[in-house]
């Protein structure tokens, strides 16, 4: 079992608050990815939660019960680091078997579940060898690996990704993902990548400055974000933010249209426009248009449509996926 | 061509630096071979480098006239007794300063630092006077003293530094693996600090042996160390070159023959941090 449960949770370095107040509902068996800007305070949060960061105010539960006042080892959960964190004097064994012997396990029973652990990560050649001698991928394993093995309530993970290159990012993404999934353990996952929180998450949540903007599932907060950070914030290129006499047309302050929901022609109805720059992907084409009406516009085409750079266009926003904000940005629904 | 270049290049600098590093060992050279020559040789103009009588006369002189091995003895204890209790006050407070700052760590580090600013000799009076007060002149202890409080802020300092360098998250990853503190200190950090304490150490006890100033002033014959039979040789019968340079010889290398095994760790020690 491993709910979370976060109720008016605050942090304050001195007179500097980042976390104004947090609650959150964490199933037990889900993964739930932080995300936000740098700075926003989700890897607080995530340490607050761990109990490396004393809380300033509120209450953690983990399974009912508060564990503000329970130390990081006590609260059964384990933590990846963006840094691996390896203990770099130890083994591979000795690493993944590290906390398994600070709980006293007996030996047969560590050794078995570090060779457990280590069948399931591909990591038994390397059980002998010094982190120093592994590469960033097999590090960041090991690291896994030593949080599994314990069979705690919940990982944490922050940002244990991003220290590797692009090709072998989507590949542990799609292996934690797994292990989760296998393990059925409740995982709290933090990020900078948008791409990371959507392909991973069961549920998101959007932090903005300490506090929590949307949580949801990916899928919802894209087709409705509830308000204009989250709208701006989720989803690549970015949402096209119109403000003005055209949103006023649809009775809002501002209103939002993602890239696939702009049609561009050569010529007939809309807005006209010239396209400043176009990048042509073969599978997409990503318009970036200058339309004096409405102001910079990104557009994307599935697809080839042979418009170049320079050439004028017209611009269609599709009325059945346009999003309305209100003056504090918020959703109109 | 290039790898021509790259030849030519190549040698020039290993020359360079047998030239440099000939320069810097060169003194030292040159007491080992006065201590080869009579007295009349070692004051001869121009010297002779290595066409001269050797003799072996001096060390027998120099054995002679003073307890050597006393000399070698005092100097194991004050180096020894003033590093081992240097570190134990050093280890835990760099330890508490590296990990568990607060908001004046900075201030105290500075003045720590900043005791070894003063010029030794302004309080060599009043230390004077507390030790023939609290009779500690000539005492092994009393120089035992001196010489940890004296080396104390650079041993904080160096373990400090090294301390630093040990990654938060690793403390943080052994306290999400259940350790607790005592353990985090054992399992953990100790092996990881290791390198960094043993060049502390290594760096602490050869400064001791060599320290002149307290040890010259406070001692004269019972806890006299090896830095005091040296400057026995200077005074007050006139100087003797050969002599001087036999005892000085006799004088470094005990830290010599110490310094040579650790290199490895001294070097790495002093680059710590530095080479990632």
């Amino acid at each position: 079992m491993g709910s979370i449960t976060l109720e008016g949770v605050c942090k304050a370095f001195g007179s500097h608050i980042v976390i104004p107040s947090a609650d959150l509902e964490i199933d037990d068996g889900s993964f739930v990815v932080f995300v936000g800007p740098s700075g926003c305070g989700k890897t607080t949060l995530l340490r607050m939660i761990a109990g490396l960061e004393d809380v300033s105010g509120g209450r953690i539960l983990i399974d009912g019960a508060n564990v503000v006042d329970v130390p990081p080892a006590k609260r059964g959960l384990s933590m990846v680091f963006q840094s691996y964190a390896l203990y770099p004097h130890m083994s591979v064994r000795g690493n993944i078997a590290f906390g398994l012997k600070m709980a006293g396990l007996p030996r047969a029973e560590i050794e078995r579940k570090v060779a457990a652990a280590a069948a399931t990560l591909n990591l038994t050649p390397y059980l002998d060898r010094k982190p120093r001698e592994l590469s960033g991928g097999q590090r960041q394993r090991v690291s896994i690996g030593r949080a599994i093995v314990r069979e705690p309530k919940a990982f944490l993970f922050d940002e244990p990704l991003s220290n590797l290159d692009a090709a072998l990012r989507v590949q542990m993404r799609q292996e934690v993902t797994r292990l989760q999934r296998q393990l059925a353990t409740t995982a709290i996952y933090v990020t900078h990548d948008q791409v990371e929180a959507m392909t991973m998450a069961d549920r998101i949540v959007v932090l903005n400055a300490g506090s929590i903007e949307q949580y949801g599932s990916p899928l919802e907060l894209y087709e409705r974000p509830a308000n204009l950070f989250v709208a701006g914030f989720i989803g690549s290129p970015r949402m096209n933010l119109i403000g003005e006499e055209v949103a006023e047309r649809y009775g809002a302050a501002t209103i939002g249209v993602r890239p696939e929901h702009v049609r561009v022609d050569r010529d007939g109805e809309g807005w006209p426009g010239t396209v400043r720059a176009a990048e042509h992907l073969g599978s997409d084409t990503f318009f970036y248009v200058d339309a004096p009406g409405i102001g910079s516009v990104t557009a994307r085409y599935i697809g080839e449509l042979g418009i170049r750079a320079g050439d004028n266009v017209r611009l269609q926003l599709d009325a059945a996926h346009i999003h309305r904000f209100d003056q504090e940005g918020k959703a109109l629904r | 061509m290039a790898r021509r270049t790259s030849a030519t290049r190549w040698l020039a600098t290993t020359i360079a630096a047998w030239v440099v590093g000939f320069v810097i060992f060169f003194p030292i050279l040159w007491m080992v071979i006065t201590s080869f020559k009579t007295e009349l040789e070692a004051f001869s103009t121009p010297p002779s480098l290595l066409f001269f009588h050797w003799t072996t006369e001096n060390y027998a002189a120099v054995q002679e006239r003073s307890d050597y091995l006393k000399h070698v003895v005092n100097s194991i204890v004050i180096a020894g007794g003033s590093t081992v209790i240097a570190m134990l006050i050093a280890i835990p407070a760099a330890w508490s300063m590296a990990f568990a700052p607060s908001a004046r760590t900075r201030d105290v580090l500075l003045w720590i630092l900043s005791t070894k600013m003063m010029p030794s000799v302004g309080v060599l009076v009043p230390i004077y006077l507390i030790y023939r007060d609290t009779a500690l002149l000539d005492t092994r202890v009393g120089l035992v003293l001196i010489l940890c409080l004296g080396n104390l802020p650079i041993v904080v300092w160096m373990l400090f530094t090294y301390f630093k360098e040990i990654p938060k998250d690793i403390l943080e990853a052994a306290r999400m693996d259940g350790a607790t503190i005592g353990r985090e200190l054992v399992y953990v950090l100790t092996p990881m600090a290791v390198p960094g304490i043993a060049s502390t150490l290594l760096l602490n006890v050869i400064l001791a042996w060599n320290e002149a100033f307290w040890t010259l002033n406070l001692s004269t014959l019972e806890a006299a160390p090896l830095t005091v039979f040296i400057a026995s040789y200077s005074s007050p019968e006139g100087l003797f070159w050969a002599k001087l340079s036999a005892a000085s010889t006799l004088a470094i290398v005990p830290i010599l023959i110490l310094g040579w095994f650790s290199q490895r760790q001294l070097v790495r020690g002093l680059t710590f941090g530095a080479v990632k």
